[in-house]
């Protein structure tokens, strides 16, 4: 019995082998389209002009217009806050694969005086909740001068971004064989020349999916970006939670900035789709 | 009827596969000088706020000059406190909550995905979206989608005889509104986790399956299952953590409301902390919040260092 699974005696058996209950593929893809629901209404909301979105309830749009859009694109407050996000995200990111490469090497290449106790530390850090460090951040942003600062958010988000991009990466470089450090080592390489030279090209996959997620964790944070901001580098997500006026919510303009932010995730997602699984369960899948 | 005994091999194997043996690392201290800027970094960031937290929460303090040591005080009033106790007891049944939907529905969606030909990367995009929109922007979505007078899912729900949805008004509304949002932003990652267990099948196995006249369940309980263990386990402990924190969602869509029905942990510790100003209050909680998530986090890490090597 055991030889048989890999002779597949019959062709007919092994092209069905593995296939999943009938009804199956349906089932998947009525999900799918469930999920994309609510994600189409956002949309639809975004080129409806106000007066038909208040005027009555309608599935199709009476009226496309990119009028939201505009408003977005011609109110500074809207768009410099989107700058904002895309400044502090880049640089949080940066720093964050700065700082974490070199110890990811250390972790999957290294034993050393207590490793496993900040191999840990880090994790609780990612696993933490932001609202705990919300007051002294706000206290100690200010009294250092970081408040209100593309850096200061770029250096909070590095609470939760250094730990997941260690991890991440150790996860990525421990799946490299030693071997190729030690032949590398042989033939006369530094560390250092080895790492730029060799080691850093073979990594740049995964170096590119840990900024990736970097830029992403940083790009949906709101509570702490939102406390130790105010005006000059305020966030998106803050603005966009305080749409309300007079006038009551503008649900267009609202929806329109909605869609605005999806962007970056959606314009990378066909090239980490095999990742973003890993991404979150800091490469441990 | 069953499969026999070889195809139960896969879990096994796959516990003993060598990936990673860390007794065959080099000893050198010396590595300690690669993680030296992410202590520093880290320090700053996280262990110089958490003394400071610390440090709000043994001192009631009036103004900077102005402080007095209460010692546990605060600790004392913080958990006999109704509020912070109500919170605590509805994060609780949240999380639980969105455990129980989530892992069951995130393996089913798992199991139905297309695993061949083009569809795979199209089923992987679709899936994964949700995961890479904003937390803020899924509430904005699901404030929008919820509504009764301008939301599909609203109207839709309302156009049911003597229903009356709205989540801003009914509590029980408001709480189904969060759980859902919840379950439509994350089951993608439980899914996508269990998806990259079950393609890591070698195709044999399936067609030993077939050749045993299988059904689809025996299929699923002795090949796929075992697979999943070491996922799943990453997935419960990810979603526990992260609905045990959440906070933007149901701040955009509820604002903790109507009244307190979804007022979370962090929900409320940031209206203690940023809100009102309650430096004592605040840290002590904080540290109490902080604790469950470090107890939960070593299970965590006990978990994820010992299935990895």
């Amino acid at each position: 019995m055991t030889g048989a699974p890999a002779s597949s005696p019959e062709p007919a058996v092994a092209r069905r082998a593995g296939r999943q209950l009938p009804w199956a593929r349906t089932v998947f893809w009525l999900y799918a389209a469930t999920l994309m629901l609510p994600l189409l209404w956002m949309f639809g909301m975004s080129i409806r002009p106000n007066e038909d979105i208040l005027g009555g309830f309608s599935i199709v749009p009476q009226r496309a217009t990119l009028d939201n859009y505009a408003t977005f694109f011609s109110d500074s407050s809207w768009y410099s806050s989107y700058l904002n996000s895309i400044v502090y995200t880049s640089l949080n990111a940066v720093m964050s694969l700065v700082v974490a490469i070199p110890a990811a090497y250390a972790f999957s290449r290294f034993r050393f005086a207590g490793d496993r106790h900040l191999f840990f530390w880090l994790l609780t850090n990612r696993m933490a909740p932001p609202a705990v460090f919300l007051l002294p951040f706000f206290q100690i942003y200010q009294s250092v001068g970081l408040f209100d600062t593309h850096l200061g958010v770029a250096i909070a988000h590095m609470l939760f971004n250094v730990p997941l991009a260690v991890w991440i990466l150790e996860g990525f470089m421990s799946g490299i064989p030693r071997e190729i450090d030690e032949t590398a080592a042989i033939d006369g390489y530094s560390l250092p020349r080895f790492f730029v030279r060799i080691f850093l090209p073979m990594i740049r996959s995964a170096i590119g999916v840990t900024a990736f997620f970097c830029f992403m964790f940083s790009w949906v944070e709101l509570l702490i970006a939102r406390t130790i901001t105010s005006v000059n580098a305020k966030p998106i997500a803050a603005t966009m939670t305080r749409t309300v006026s007079a006038a009551g919510v503008d649900w267009g303009l609202l929806a329109a900035a909605g869609v605005l932010t999806i962007i970056p995730g959606a314009v990378v997602i066909w090239f980490v789709r095999n990742y973003v699984a890993k991404g979150f369960a800091l490469g441990r899948v | 009827m069953t499969v026999t005994e070889p195809v139960e091999d896969p879990a096994v194997t796959a516990a003993e596969e060598p990936d990673r043996r860390p007794e065959a690392k080099p000893k050198d201290n010396r590595a300690w000088l690669l993680v030296l800027p992410v202590v520093v970094c880290v320090t700053f960031t996280a262990l110089i706020p958490l003394m400071t937290v610390v440090n709000y929460s043994v001192q009631d303090i009036f103004s900077p000059s102005d402080r007095i040591f209460v010692g546990l005080e605060w600790f004392r009033s913080v958990t006999r406190d109704p509020e912070v106790r109500g919170a605590f007891l509805r994060t609780l049944m949240f999380s639980a909550q969105v455990l129980l939907i989530e892992i069951p529905l995130g393996v089913a969606i798992a199991v139905a995905m297309p695993r061949r030909g083009w569809t795979v990367s199209a089923a992987l995009v679709v899936v994964a979206l949700p995961l890479l929109i904003p937390w803020n922007v899924v509430g904005t979505i699901w404030q929008i989608f919820a509504r009764g007078d301008i939301g599909l899912g609203g109207w839709a729900i309302n156009q049911v005889p003597g229903v009356d949805f709205n989540y801003t008004l009914d509590s029980t509304d408001a709480w189904i509104t969060v759980l859902v949002m919840d379950v439509w932003h994350w089951t993608p990652l439980v899914a996508l986790l269990a998806y990259a267990a079950l393609r890591s099948i070698p195709e044999p196995y399936f067609q030993a399956a077939q050749i045993d006249g299988a059904s689809a369940w025996a299929t699923f309980r002795r090949i796929q299952l075992p697979r999943l263990r070491g996922v799943l386990t990453i997935a419960i402990l990810l979603r526990f953590m992260d609905s045990f924190m959440i906070y933007t969602e149901p701040f955009v869509v509820t604002g903790g409301g109507p009244g307190n029905a979804t007022s979370f942990l962090s929900v409320l510790l940031s209206k203690i902390a940023v809100g009102q100003f309650d430096l004592g209050p605040a840290g002590a909680f904080s540290l109490l919040y902080f604790l469950i998530v470090q107890i939960v986090s070593y299970v965590f890490f006990t978990v994820l260092t010992r299935s990895g090597r």
